[in-house]
């Protein structure tokens, strides 16, 4: 285990864990509205080459994630469309919207491969990055780490605490009695699909800014699949789900430091940690199906119409 | 004021009809997309359809690979079709092609240089078990621990992918091939090849598969009660139960059988067309099939056309790569645009469109 430091480990930890806990928090209101949207993977892939081209043209990595937050919305204005208007099967749309992005994003990335992004400055936050050891670790981040965190506490507050969040989860609950108390179903949950877009767009770019930092093809690779898990394991509340990214990133920093420090376990056993544990912790928390019934909106995938 | 009324039935001929409309759709919007990466939209649009059949320079070639291309879509399609039906949303056929080839090449490699007859029925058999194995994971923890298919399936396709990699730069290379990545060329060893049977119409053994499977998937829907029962599920979850229909057992067949076709599909292209087990064996077949299902309605002669067109938007695209510089991942954006599409007028087989102000009944 040499060669490997506590801190350094724990403050790469806490930036891999940040593209899949700005995914999953978009689409945990995504689904709390009642829709699934399984296209997190396309619209982070989008986000990442939106954020990178937006980057690396205006050489302001601010503009860059406001581009990615568009450009997945953008994409997920697709899903909206065809779920909510056109009342299409959320799963297959979902799929689509996952294969377009992959090509889609390949597409404009042609001119960005091999290039470096303008560099994403930490957040100066004075004397606390010079403390020993939790300076390092918790306190020398670009502003998005913190962005990440704080979103997970509004969300967590917007539906607890407001009443727009309680209507959000009354039109996931029941789509029928929220219309019926003229709450406007298809409105609110387009929002919801938006934000989710936004907010799995900003994750992508995240990856391509900050954390690889560059373009390549599928460079998502499985991380919208991932943040889909994420939401399950969290049991839809934030908390919960930061908490499963910031495992997640444990683990997928992990394998990579034991790759570097050449340890003696294959390296396709160390690569296909992340997405094993990912399985095994679907399986403990779907094995109870009272508490997944209990956590689960209620009307997550069907499909909304108004009959009168 | 346009509204929506759900039709009692879907209507027969929109069923038919949308997935024309959509490709309609998808040629005019990539004709568009093809115009602003500053193409002839016409001449790119009959470069993928039309050339690689009928243009006098091309089209020795290109005809035969459309059947290439269409075998493994068209096996894969049928299997997840089966699934997609009764609402088993088995999205990692990829990984299941991939280690299909794995398993199959597997025990090819270890009876190397054997010229048993038997050899490439044993490895078939073992590509459709490497496929029916994996997809029996998700199969497993859905009807055990209620784990939802779609992500268990579609992670085990980067597991998968890992496999792939490790077995193409380590137990299974060449150990003839100068170090570098890659299996022994079964198309150089005849009892393991699968070789075009006929010259000239690219059809090999994975293509008469597909057939095979297409018609057994019409007799099954048609005629068997596996298939009723497959379309009760689909259509009527809460009858189908009461009918005594049940549901862990579908999954685990829908699921079995798609993996077994997925890794059947996997065994043919690696012993034919790819010729060995390299890094970017995994092709995306897998994925594109998704829409090959979808394009088809789910119906077994519909994913045989369905299978073809897609086949000709990869010779196709490939002609326009190489003639007009359009680059690869268009087709691919081209390819998904064209679910978007068949998704989008799907609803009007499903829903009435009504003008002007409804009327109260």
């Amino acid at each position: 285990m040499a060669g490997i430091s506590i801190d350094l480990l724990l403050a790469s930890l806490m930036v891999a864990a940040t593209p899949i806990l700005f995914a999953a928090l978009g689409e945990m209101i995504v689904e709390k509205s009642g829709v699934l949207n399984l296209g997190v993977e396309g619209m982070m892939i989008v986000g990442a080459i939106c954020g990178f081209a937006t980057a690396v043209e205006t050489g302001s990595p601010t503009l860059g994630f406001v581009g990615a937050a568009l450009g997945g919305a953008g994409l997920s204005l697709v899903f909206a469309f065809l779920t909510q208007g056109l009342l299409s099967n959320q799963v297959a749309t979902g799929l689509a919207l996952t294969l377009f992005g992959l090509g889609f994003s390949a597409l404009i990335g042609q001119g960005y491969v091999g290039i470096k992004p303008p560099a994403t400055p930490s957040l100066d936050l004075g004397s606390l990055s010079d403390l020993p050891f939790v300076g390092r670790v918790l306190f020398s981040h670009d502003p998005l780490v913190y962005l990440g965190l704080a979103m997970t506490a509004a969300i967590w507050a917007f539906l607890r605490f407001t009443r727009a969040g309680l209507i959000l989860r009354a039109v996931g609950e029941s789509h029928d009695a929220a219309h019926a108390l003229g709450y406007k179903v298809v409105r609110i949950r387009t929002a919801a699909i938006l934000f989710g877009g936004a907010m799995a767009g900003v994750g992508g770019a995240y990856l391509s800014l900050v954390r690889v930092p560059q373009w390549t093809e599928g460079m998502t690779a499985g991380a919208g699949w991932i943040a889909l898990a994420l939401v399950v394991f969290g049991a839809w509340r934030p908390g919960r789900v930061a908490l499963g990214a910031y495992l997640f990133g444990g683990i997928t920093v992990l394998q990579l430091n034991l790759q570097a420090a050449g340890v003696a376990v294959p390296v396709a056993l160390l690569s296909i940690s992340p997405y094993l544990v990912t399985i095994l912790v679907l399986v403990v928390m779907s094995s109870d199906r009272r508490r997944v019934a209990m956590n689960a909106p209620a009307s997550l995938g069907r499909v909304f119409h108004a009959a009168a | 004021m346009i509204a929506l009324e759900k039709r009692p039935t879907p209507s027969r001929a929109w069923t038919v009809l949308t997935p024309l409309v959509a490709v309609l759709a998808t040629m005019v919007a990539g004709g568009l997309m093809f115009a602003a990466l500053g193409k002839d939209p016409f001449e790119a649009i009959r470069t993928i359809f039309y050339d690689p059949l009928f243009n006098a320079q091309f089209a020795s070639y290109s005809r035969p690979q459309l059947l290439v291309k269409a075998g493994p879509l068209i096996l894969i399609a049928i299997g997840l079709s089966l699934g997609f039906r009764a609402g088993v949303w088995n999205i990692g056929a990829e990984g299941q092609y991939i280690m299909g080839a794995l398993c199959g090449a597997g025990v090819g490699l270890a009876l190397y240089p054997s010229d048993s007859v038997l050899l490439f029925p044993a490895m078939v058999i073992a590509g459709a078990f490497g496929g029916w194995a994996w997809a029996m994971i998700p199969a497993i923890l859905k009807t055990r621990f209620n784990t939802n298919e779609i992500l268990v399936s579609l992670l085990l396709v980067y597991v998968a992918e890992q496999f792939l990699a490790s077995a193409a730069l380590g137990v299974m290379r060449n150990p003839e091939g100068g170090g570098f990545p890659g299996s022994r060329n079964f198309q150089q060893w005849p009892a393991a090849a699968n070789p075009e049977l006929i010259a000239g119409t690219g059809m090999h053994w994975g293509v008469v598969a597909a057939f095979v499977a297409v018609i057994a998937a019409y007799v099954l829907l048609a005629k068997h009660m596996l298939g009723f029962q497959i379309r009760l599920a689909g259509t009527a979850p809460r009858a189908a139960r009461f009918a005594g229909v049940n549901p862990a057992r579908l999954v685990v067949i829908c699921l079995g059988l798609s993996g077994a076709l997925a890794g059947a599909a996997g065994l043919f292209e690696v012993t034919g067309p790819a010729g060995q087990v390299s890094i970017d064996f995994g092709s995306g077949y897998g994925f594109t099939a998704i829409i090959v299902a979808f394009l088809g309605r789910l119906h077994p002669v519909g994913i045989l056309l369905a299978g073809l067109l897609m086949a000709l938007t990869y010779i196709g695209g490939e002609l326009a790569q190489f003639m007009l510089g359009i680059p690869a991942a268009a087709i691919q954006a081209f390819q998904g645009m064209l679910l978007f599409f068949l998704l989008a007028v799907d609803v009007l087989s499903n829903y009435r469109i009504r003008f002007g102000r409804r009327r109260i009944a």
